[in-house]
């Protein structure tokens, strides 16, 4: 061996070289994250690493596999969980309402032979579920209320999007794991102006209502006061309506009269008549009484 | 083992030959000759010599024919170099074994930080996850260790203030939500392998939940005090999801930065907290009102009572007095006219009177 190296070193680097392409080639090396159709002369035959549900990371499959050099081609395929975005687009619900929505799909390639026979390539097969996906949507919220996109429903709803899109994606040998709405929209113009418009007129209403509730509680809280002032006169006035009778008219001679001092009252002529109280005793003892 | 290394260094040599007409640049002019200069020096002599004395020889003419040429005319000799014996010989041996001890020990020993991870391939194949430490693997082409960030927690931030991005709500109102998402990786051998695009998932299935939840509670809600259970509530969704997709992630948390309604419809909602203001003066008002005629009340009935106490020993005298006390404070102050004889209808000059009045006030 040496002896031959030695006599013909050119050759044997060419043969080293070859003989290392030819391993290399024949131990192609699969990582985690690819699956790899092997393709002879364009008819798949085998595949390596095929995604298999709840097999753990690193049982089998990935690492060093074999193939025959140059008459069989390896197809890599994702093995990992992928998405497809739908495109943004209008749904129109059962309510005439029209709806913007969003949604994303995603999906794993769990038959990387039929994927690769009747997609081709990863790009093309999700070419090919976008527009899936989008008319799934699209037919399963037209089917409903647009009140009930809002509620716990939704979910409901989506999982039947998910089983009709899994329905196609079945033959791509793709696995639709889940599909989610992203997003609802109301979409730009008149449903979101007039949306605005309901908004803020709900607005108005709460401000004004809010308002009245204020003055309620104020005409309530005076009321009370009233109430119960009365009754606090009532309760002390009560023992002696007479004595009230006069005690009041006195201070309310006062008041009339003089004021509490602090405010100037009109000048005011008194025209007394000889038989008032006050002058019984003008006309002396034994006058009229 | 030797005969490997005699190879690899014959392939490597030509390699380099291979690039010399075609002037890939390896320092002297763009252009690496072929050693041709005669001696007994094989084709395959070791590289770094021959580079040396090509610096030395000036210009080269780089063209393919003076490469095949040469090429000729050095196969055509090879025959005649003798490897063994070479002076030099052992030295590049050495050297290719002290690269490649460097090689294995650098490959092979991996010093995992605290807070990281080592994911372990073999040939592509995982096969474990190290720990943090220092820990050991069969050199590099064989496995290999892809380090992951485990402890970092991240933070990615969903709709940002003054966009456009609006929500809505279980009572079909908008919302102006920005939130961030706070995740870190739970098992890194899961993210590395089960995902394709692990950020991007995270942001879908964040913009998913949130919008899931949001459209369940009210705007009031969204904006109040149901934040804190709409995010926790967002969270458990997201994990839920990310655990289904076998993601590896962690949701450490979501924080709801600011829930507001939308510019277009601001006004109208500051407007309802001024009405809420308004509301409060109002009872405010009322309240003060109240505390006023409750004491006035008070005091006056208090007033009465102990009059009355009094008015009670002695009533009639008591009453004489009250009266007389009172006429005599209001008489004194006003203008009294007294009108003695009975039966006559009294002329009263109102006019000469206010004049009266007038000048007095002057």
């Amino acid at each position: 061996m040496r002896g031959f190296i030695g006599r013909r070193p050119i050759l044997s680097g060419i043969i080293a070289f070859v003989a290392l392409l030819l391993v290399l080639e024949s131990f192609p090396v699969i990582p985690e994250t690819k699956q790899a159709v092997v393709v002879r002369f364009g008819k798949p035959v085998r595949i390596y690493n095929q995604y298999k549900a709840g097999r753990p990371i690193g049982a089998a499959g990935a690492g060093i596999n074999w193939r025959i050099p140059f008459a069989e081609q390896l197809v890599w395929i994702d093995k990992r969980v992928q998405d497809v975005d739908m495109q943004r687009q209008q749904v129109i619900s059962t309510d005439q309402r029209r709806l913007e929505v969003d949604a994303f799909a995603r999906y794993r390639i769990v038959n990387p032979t039929l994927m690769y026979v009747r997609a081709g390539t990863e790009q093309q097969l999700t070419d090919q579920l976008r527009p899936i996906l989008g008319s799934e949507v699209r037919n399963e919220l037209g089917r409903i209320e647009f009140a009930s996109l809002l509620t716990p429903e939704r979910q409901g709803i989506m999982d039947s999007v998910r089983t009709s899109l899994n329905r196609i994606a079945r033959q791509y040998g793709v696995e639709v794991l889940d599909v989610r709405i992203k997003r609802t929209d109301l979409p730009d113009g008149a449903p979101l102006s007039s949306a605005f418009d309901r908004m803020r007129t709900a607005r108005e209403q709460e401000a004004r209502s809010i308002r009245a509730q204020g003055a309620k509680q104020a005409q309530i809280i005076r009321a009370e006061a009233d109430a119960e002032a009365a009754r606090t006169y009532a309760a002390s006035f009560g023992k002696d309506p007479d004595f009230y009778d006069f005690y009041r008219a006195m201070q309310s001679y006062q008041q009339t009269f003089i004021g509490d001092g602090q405010e100037k009252v009109a000048g005011t002529t008194i025209v007394l008549s000889p038989q008032n109280d006050y002058l019984k005793e003008f006309s002396g003892r034994g006058g009229p009484k | 083992m030797s005969i490997h290394l005699g190879w690899g260094s014959r392939v490597r040599g030509l390699f380099a030959d291979t690039k010399g007409p075609w002037g890939s640049g390896s320092g002297d002019g763009g252009s690496e000759p072929p050693s041709d200069d005669g001696q007994s020096s094989g084709p395959w002599g070791d590289t770094p010599r021959r580079r040396r004395s090509a610096i030395g020889k000036g210009p080269n003419v780089s063209t393919l024919d003076e490469f095949l040429r040469r090429s000729r005319a050095r196969f055509g000799r090879g025959r005649g170099g003798g490897l063994p014996g070479r002076p030099d010989r052992s030295l590049v041996l050495w050297a290719l074994l002290g690269f490649l001890l460097i090689w294995l020990v650098f490959t092979s020993t991996h010093s995992i930080s605290p807070g990281e991870s080592g994911v372990v391939t073999t040939f592509g194949r995982y096969s474990r996850t190290l720990t943090s430490g220092v820990s050991f693997t069969l050199p590099s082409p064989i496995e290999r260790v892809k380090k992951v960030d485990v402890q970092t927690i991240r933070s990615i931030d969903m709709g940002s203030a003054g966009s456009d991005d609006l929500m809505l709500t279980g009572d079909q109102n908008l919302l102006d939500l920005a939130y961030s998402v706070r995740w870190n990786i739970r098992s890194p051998e899961l993210f590395l392998y089960q995902l394709s695009q692990p950020e991007e998932t995270i942001r879908e299935v964040a913009e998913s939940a949130m919008r899931a939840v949001v459209s369940q509670v009210t705007l009031n809600d969204a904006m109040g005090d149901r934040r804190a259970e709409i995010e926790s509530q967002v969270a458990q969704n997201m994990q839920r999801i990310l655990d289904s997709y076998h993601s590896g992630i962690q949701v450490q948390g979501i924080a709801i930065k600011q829930a507001d309604p939308p510019d277009a419809v601001n006004d109208a909602f500051k407007q309802v907290t001024a009405a809420q203001q308004d509301a409060q003066t109002y009872i405010n008002n009322a309240n003060a009102y109240s505390l006023q005629l409750r004491q006035k009340a008070q005091g006056e009935a208090t007033a009465f009572e102990k009059v009355y106490e009094q008015y009670k020993l002695a009533p009639e005298v008591t009453r004489r007095r009250m009266y007389y006390e009172t006429m005599e404070q209001v008489l004194s102050k006003v203008d009294k006219t007294i009108v003695e004889v009975p039966g006559v209808t009294p002329y009263l000059p109102l006019p000469e009177v206010k004049k009266q009045q007038q000048e007095r006030q002057q």
